[in-house]
């Protein structure tokens, strides 16, 4: 187990070491820079801001020596804003926690219960509903509806606030992150649940004169968690871009933001701080996923 | 003799509504078992066996039903029970173990967890207890090295020692009854001879009625005292084990017994059933078993032969057996 996990840890550096490259030379690869705006400053400003930045050193250079700062801990500052890459992400990662960690709660507790009781009620009313709505659910991308909940709730009925940093009311926003995983996450609970109800097993439970209720709950349940918990991985992944495209819209600013406007300016550190802060984020929660498929299934062994 | 047979089944029958129609998988069976006695119940695929068994603890999948008949266990009939009764009934006073041992153990909890559960739910015994138990019954089926086995989960035990399992959590609370489905059909030869053997050994030791359905006629040779020859969720023919294999009196079961090996001769040729299984959607006026029936005659399509005796220890309902009595009174007739 802890010998699992350590091997899973140094593999995920690795991959975050890889993912850190393309990011860093695909980044400087594409035109222009930081201070090539249509508001250039004069050349002789732009050169000395450059020799500040490392940026007229190779880009292999440059490479070799952010790799180094990183290991001092440093992860250099914007060039739009001026401020610290680490603090900004900690602050606009507060925000983005809250939006996601929600998200992924709500779509796991909400998917769970709505998978098993379409698949306790199959083909009767219950089941149907369900089944219409996850199709809905599946089928519009996250920006229409995040559009039409502001537009609906925000403009037209004026129940819900929309988000600004006075009132951070996040109730559309998870709503609209969360949706499509809770269908996913229906969908997938449903089928699973009806798979494990054929399984001989669960003959046997109910011959042994398991009640009902406790058949469905262990005997059921738990199998019929396992390609959920798989599914763990897949939903960090969304909702970490998802709420890029959620947080545009709702106009957050967390690291969602962060890192679209980071690409638009072409401010390289904050390209690198948050597209490594994701990558390891999305290694420790795929970790995570792997450590609970093991603590579900017994079959999963780690050698 | 005890007046009141330990389960009697009064025709039953169960079918499964679907959407091409109302399959009809069992159609008015009748049978007695009494304490100790071992009944086989033998058939092809699909002819009704393992419903049966599954009728008598009514643990159908959706959408089966039993449609009529009544279960009487020790003179109650079962099918007045409410679900919740039957959760104390099943595995309590009846028990069951099934063909696959493979799937039929729940592959995330362990050997131990799932005997006890059984033991706790049927008994007043508390987790140490229940443990206890759980580690006697393994040791009484067979299984080596029990304390280990009890923290194991199924897939690190192999088939055969899956199926002592299940018959140690079928055995927890001590049933009355242990009716086996095919209990044997999933393991190899050798497998096959010690799981039997073992079931043997312990109904001489606990003294409970077994009901062994089977399509394999050697294991039912080997069990069984009474048999019963089930086709298209019919009774065909029953009897004790000599009368049915040496006096065969409904075309299917002879069919079924050409079918056997013999190794008495050398080079015979073994001559299968031809035809296929009646299809249960639309069962026919008579005899299911007419269309594939070499001797078959206009009576046999049209009506429903009834359950006519042999002798005192053997039934059968065919059409042949009447034309035959039919033939002898002539005879006589025509001699005296």
């Amino acid at each position: 187990m802890l010998k699992y996990a350590l091997k899973r840890i140094l593999l995920a550096m690795v991959s975050v070491f890889v993912i850190m490259a393309i990011a860093f030379f695909s980044m400087n690869a594409i035109p222009g820079g930081p201070f090539a705006k249509e508001k250039a400053p004069e050349p002789a400003v732009q050169a000395v801001l450059e020799k500040r930045f490392n940026l007229d050193k190779p880009v292999m250079e440059q490479f070799f020596l952010y790799i180094s700062n990183i290991f001092q801990g440093d992860f250099g500052i914007s060039l739009k804003t001026g401020r610290e890459i680490s603090t900004t992400i900690f602050e606009s990662f507060s925000i983005s926690a809250k939006l996601g960690g929600y998200s992924i709660l709500i779509a796991l507790i909400m998917g769970l219960i709505l998978g098993s009781t379409a698949a306790l009620t199959r083909n009767k009313w219950p089941d149907q509903l369900i089944v219409f709505f996850t199709t809905l659910s599946v089928g519009m991308p996250s920006f229409v509806l995040g559009t039409l909940l502001l537009l609906v709730f925000s403009l037209i009925l004026k129940v819900v606030p929309a988000w600004s940093i006075e009132n951070q009311n996040y109730v559309l926003p998870i709503i609209a992150l969360s949706l499509y995983p809770t269908a996913h996450i229906t969908r997938l609970t449903k089928s699973s649940l009806l798979d494990v109800f054929g399984q001989d097993y669960i003959r046997t439970a109910r011959a042994k004169g398991v009640p009902r209720i406790k058949v469905i709950v262990k005997h059921a349940l738990r199998n019929a968690l396992i390609p959920v918990i798989t599914y763990i991985g897949p939903l960090t992944a969304y909702s970490l871009t998802g709420s890029m495209v959620i947080e545009t819209i709702f106009t957050i600013g967390g690291l969602g933001t962060k890192f679209v406007t980071g690409i638009t300016n072409q401010d390289y550190p904050m390209i690198m701080g948050t597209t490594i802060f994701l990558a390891i984020l999305m290694v420790i929660m795929t970790l995570i996923s792997d450590l609970l498929y093991r603590a579900v299934d017994p079959r999963i062994s780690f050698d | 003799m005890n007046d009141t047979p330990l389960l009697q089944v009064k025709n039953l029958s169960t079918s499964f509504p679907t959407e091409q129609g109302v399959v009809h998988a069992v159609n008015g069976i009748s049978f007695n078992l009494d304490i100790g006695n071992t009944l086989g119940i033998v058939g092809e695929s699909g002819s009704g066996k393992s419903v049966t068994a599954y009728s008598i603890l009514r643990i159908l999948t959706d959408p089966g039903r039993i449609t009529g008949g009544e279960i009487y266990f020790k003179g109650e009939n079962i099918l007045n029970y409410s679900e919740k009764e039957m959760y104390d009934f099943r595995g309590k006073k009846i028990s069951i173990i099934f063909q696959d041992p493979m799937t039929s153990l729940n592959p995330v909890y362990t050997v131990g967890n799932q005997i006890t559960e059984a033991i706790l739910l049927h008994t007043d015994r508390n987790k140490k207890e229940a443990n206890e138990r759980a580690l006697n019954l393994l040791e009484l089926v067979g299984v080596n090295d029990p304390q280990k086995r009890l923290k194991q989960y199924p897939h690190e035990l192999s088939g055969g020692m899956r199926q002592r399992v299940m018959i140690a959590i079928a055995l927890a609370c001590e049933p009355d009854i242990l009716i086996a489905d095919e209990p044997t059909t999933a393991l190899d030869v050798t497998i096959q001879a010690q799981i039997l053997e073992l079931m043997q050994e312990l109904q001489k030791k606990l003294g409970m009625a077994i009901i062994m359905i089977t399509h394999d006629l050697g294991v039912i040779a080997e069990m069984c005292n009474e048999i019963i020859v089930m086709y298209a969720g019919r009774i065909c023919e029953r009897g004790t084990a000599d009368e049915i294999f040496y006096n065969p009196c409904h075309s299917y079961t002879k069919g079924l017994l050409r079918s056997l090996p013999k190794f008495t001769k050398d080079r015979e040729k073994l001559i299968p059933i031809s035809g296929t299984p009646i299809d249960l959607l639309n069962m026919p006026k008579g005899c299911a078993f007419a269309p594939r029936c070499k001797d078959a005659m206009q009576i046999c399509l049209s009506e429903l032969p009834k359950e006519i005796p042999i002798n005192d220890f053997h039934l059968a309902s065919c059409w042949m057996n009447v034309k035959k009595v039919y033939d002898e009174v002539k005879e006589g007739r025509k001699n005296g």
